[in-house]
């Protein structure tokens, strides 16, 4: 009875953390994206535009929900929920932290550990590709049907590349269950599989890191929903939540690639250090610092209004850190720290991209899948496989 | 027509056109694909045809006109230095080149002399006026490709720009600046400083575009040997401008036939033999700085002066002039209200505008309006180039060619 009880409340708990922060990832990228282009991104709705997701919200529920007229409609309505919902249970298997003690109830903070969890993952993403290639399909358009077209080509292409990056780390690690692979990082820096002896990751970490852009339609790879060619993609005929659906399904994504990145790769929650080095008051510090920083700009405001924000948060960080010294919250707290820290990082590399370069074109993408990414994947998972086997 | 003048926006007229005769009815495997009017990346109202062979262009068909508002008719019911106010329409990106082409054909049937200050700032501000459309192609073109920062990079530059021209005018765009016989008005104080300002920093904003651009291996993959189109077929369909410069002809009416004095400024046209997008891309970069050089001299080397020529019959008299001299009254008040009447004649006048040979055909059968005025469009003559350049690429590269044209549909459709 435990088990389910326990299971809902993480499930309800992740959902809902998750879900804020797609949110607010949207808006984190339109503050990022802004100020790489000098401007200032979204300032007018709450202090620095903070409600603006909340409105986006409002406004995507609120507006008329279009079915246009000759299109699949089984299928139309169908395409984005598979998206959304394909996006979001891979979230399911990535662990957040290490075993805690709630109440006395001994538990992972992890929905499930599947002991295939890594091919689960890979299951569901493919999974994904059919919400964007059937709602091309469905929506009876032209720009639609290339998008979708576009789209399940690229998917289905980068997915190898992906495969083998990930092939790759599982040597070192022995094992496909995602807890177990982030246990086989513990200690430092140097265990993470992409530094780790006697084969560093290093090139399969830059290949997954490619085919997961391609993976997640992201800049340089966002073809399927080129708006300067395509108008909006597969996605041109949709409007209301059923857009937000794909919206959504694209930063699930996100979060969701740069989730199995950390874990993969930069261990997971594992710190950056041993907990013997101190690592445990790194995120204290971290706070502590900021916080002492947003005061002091806020005692010589720049503006006049930062005179009462900036001690405010100011003093909310403080609180943060001080919430991360406490002996009970540190075993939940702190890893949890490292895996948002390290996600965070992935994250914003990937709206960086997105403010810096070009698309590719469609032949080239699939060029480079094949020709470049699939055996630089091969000779790594090659040579790897040599290394381990002498080690 | 008139909701199409407002600057700026492009309105679809409410009357489609006939629709295009398709030369041959598409097989199975093929697909038509109507790329705009209303497309993202077809730069107002051009509309594509596009025949696809999944993703391969079989053919395409511009179809153009939906910008039409009938300006060359309507310089036939305004007088000379009414005209004016209707050239910045036709180019909404650079209304002081057609400013200056036109205001140059009328000059050249009224034998006007324009003293060396106003052609000194007619130089300037049309080689600004360079900068600012080359910055809008910029940030468009590489939108398209999909560097989305560098629009925003272009737009901050065009940004000063247009309060330049704001400072002087109080227009940001349709500045109608240029008048038959000089200047509007005398250049506001200060105005110099706010030039160089901008003109000492620009190329320092040139060098960032690069950095992002130039030498980035996307960039380079989706421009370099896209957009092809044979120098002959260029130069049939009457293609001018930093396009047929990046084809390896140098070609710049600047140089070959100067107008305005520019034959007194020390400055390159830049040229490729490459004939591609990047080739056009590099053009138009070198172009810009070019473009600063050229400003930075007329600054340095501003003669003193009137900003009018010595016509009375032409140009309208100093306010103070009109209060205590009969002369200069009378004058004001035929130029007002009749206009002047210009020699009969024709006259073909051509300048180098941001995206080609602009011209101005101009008859005059005496009077105080124009018999005709026609326009030569260099939007209209690289617009022809379309389907030769686009046919067996990509979708992509349609996006890609189109963009290098930098055309701007008012100038095409008139």
């Amino acid at each position: 009875m435990n088990f389910f009880i326990l299971s809902i409340i993480k499930a309800a708990v992740v959902a809902s953390v998750l879900l804020t922060t797609l949110a607010y990832l949207q808006w984190v990228e339109r503050k990022v994206i802004a100020h790489i282009q000098v401007r200032l991104g979204p300032s007018r709705v709450g202090p620095h535009g903070l409600l603006q997701p909340l409105a986006d919200v409002i406004k995507l529920i609120t507006k008329e929900d279009l079915i246009p007229p000759y299109v699949n409609k089984f299928i139309y309505l169908l395409a984005p929920f598979l998206a959304v919902t394909m996006a979001l249970i891979s979230i399911s298997v990535i662990p957040f932290g290490g075993e805690i003690q709630v109440l006395g109830q001994r538990t992972w903070l992890q929905l499930t550990d599947l002991n295939i969890g890594l091919l689960f993952i890979l299951a569901i993403s493919s999974m994904g590709v059919y919400g964007v290639a059937l709602a091309g399909w469905a929506s009876n358009n032209k720009y639609a049907l290339l998008g979708g077209l576009r789209s399940s080509a690229q998917m289905i292409s980068y997915e190898l590349p992906l495969s083998l990056a990930i092939v790759s780390p599982l040597l070192l690690s022995n094992t496909l269950s995602l807890r177990q692979i982030v246990d086989t990082q513990s200690g430092s820096i140097l265990h993470w599989n992409i530094l780790r002896f006697p084969a560093p990751q290093i090139v399969s970490f830059l290949v997954f890191m490619i085919a997961a852009f391609a993976e997640t339609n992201r800049v340089p790879f966002d073809l399927p929903e080129a708006e300067n060619e395509l108008v909006a993609g597969f996605h041109t005929e949709y409007s209301s939540m059923k857009f937000a659906a794909f919206f959504m399904a694209e930063y699930a994504n996100m979060v969701t690639v740069s989730c199995i990145t950390a874990t993969l790769f930069l261990g997971g929650w594992q710190p950056l250090f041993p907990a013997a080095w101190g690592s445990n008051f790194v995120p204290a510090a971290v706070f502590a610092a900021g916080g002492l920083v947003a005061i002091y700009h806020g005692l010589n405001p720049a503006r006049r209004r930062d005179r009462l924000t900036l001690p405010i948060v100011g003093v909310i960080f403080l609180a943060i850190a001080a919430l991360f010294l406490i002996p009970l919250l540190q075993q939940a707290l702190i890893p949890l720290f490292w895996f948002a820290a390290k996600v965070g990082v992935i994250l914003f590399v990937f709206i960086w991209i997105r403010g810096t370069l070009p698309r590719f074109r469609y032949d080239q993408l699939m060029g480079f899948a094949w020709k470049v990414l699939f055996p630089i994947a091969l000779i790594n998972l090659l040579v790897t496989g040599l290394l381990v086997a002498l080690s | 027509m008139g909701d199409a003048d407002i600057p700026g926006v492009t309105v679809v007229q409410p009357e489609s056109p006939a629709e295009p005769q398709e030369t041959e009815a598409p097989g199975p495997r093929r697909m038509v694909l109507n790329m705009g009017p209303q497309h993202p990346s077809t730069h107002g109202v051009l509309r594509l045809l596009l025949e696809l062979d999944g993703e391969t262009i079989v053919s395409a068909q511009p179809d153009i006109g939906y910008l039409h508002t009938g300006i060359e008719k309507e310089f036939e019911v305004k007088n000379y230095q009414q005209g004016v106010t209707l050239t910045d329409r036709i180019d909404y990106l650079a209304p002081l080149s057609n400013n200056l082409c036109y205001c140059l054909a009328a000059e050249k049937l009224l034998g006007l002399e324009i003293p060396p200050m106003a052609q000194w700032q007619r130089v300037m501000l049309t080689e600004l006026t360079r900068l600012n459309s080359h910055l809008v192609w910029l940030g468009t073109h590489a939108i398209d490709i999909g560097a989305m920062s560098v629009f925003l990079y272009c737009f901050r530059e065009r940004e000063d720009i247009l309060r330049i021209f704001e400072m002087y005018s109080g227009q940001r765009m349709m500045t109608s600046y240029f008048r038959i016989g000089g200047l509007a008005l005398e250049p506001p104080r200060g105005w110099h400083k706010r030039i160089k300002d901008f003109i000492d920093v620009f190329p320092s904003r040139v060098d960032e575009y690069e950095e992002l651009l130039t030498s980035n291996g996307i960039w380079i993959g989706r421009t370099k040997g896209v957009g092809f189109i044979s120098l002959e077929d260029m130069l049939d369909w009457g293609v001018t401008g930093p396009m047929l410069r990046a084809a390896g002809l140098k070609w710049d009416t600047r140089k070959t036939q100067p107008y305005s004095s520019y034959d007194k400024f020390d400055f390159e046209v830049p040229t490729r033999t490459e004939n591609d997008v990047y080739a056009r891309y590099l053009v138009r970069i070198e172009e810009m700085r070019q473009s600063a050089r050229i400003i930075q001299q007329a600054l340095a080397g501003m003669p003193d002066g009137r900003w009018t020529a010595d016509a009375p019959h032409v140009v309208l008299p100093d306010r103070e002039k009109m209060k205590t001299q009969m002369e200069a009254l009378i004058y004001h008040f035929k130029i007002v209200t009749e206009g002047f009447r210009v020699p009969a004649g024709e006259v073909y006048q051509v300048i180098e505008s941001p995206r080609g040979e602009v011209g101005y055909y101009m008859v005059s059968d005496g009077t105080a309006k124009p018999y005709r005025v026609h326009v030569r469009g260099p939007s209209f003559g690289n617009l022809q180039a379309i389907p030769e350049m686009v046919k067996g690429t990509l979708i992509a590269d349609v996006i890609a060619s189109i963009g290098s044209m930098d055309f701007v549909l008012g100038d095409s459709d008139r």
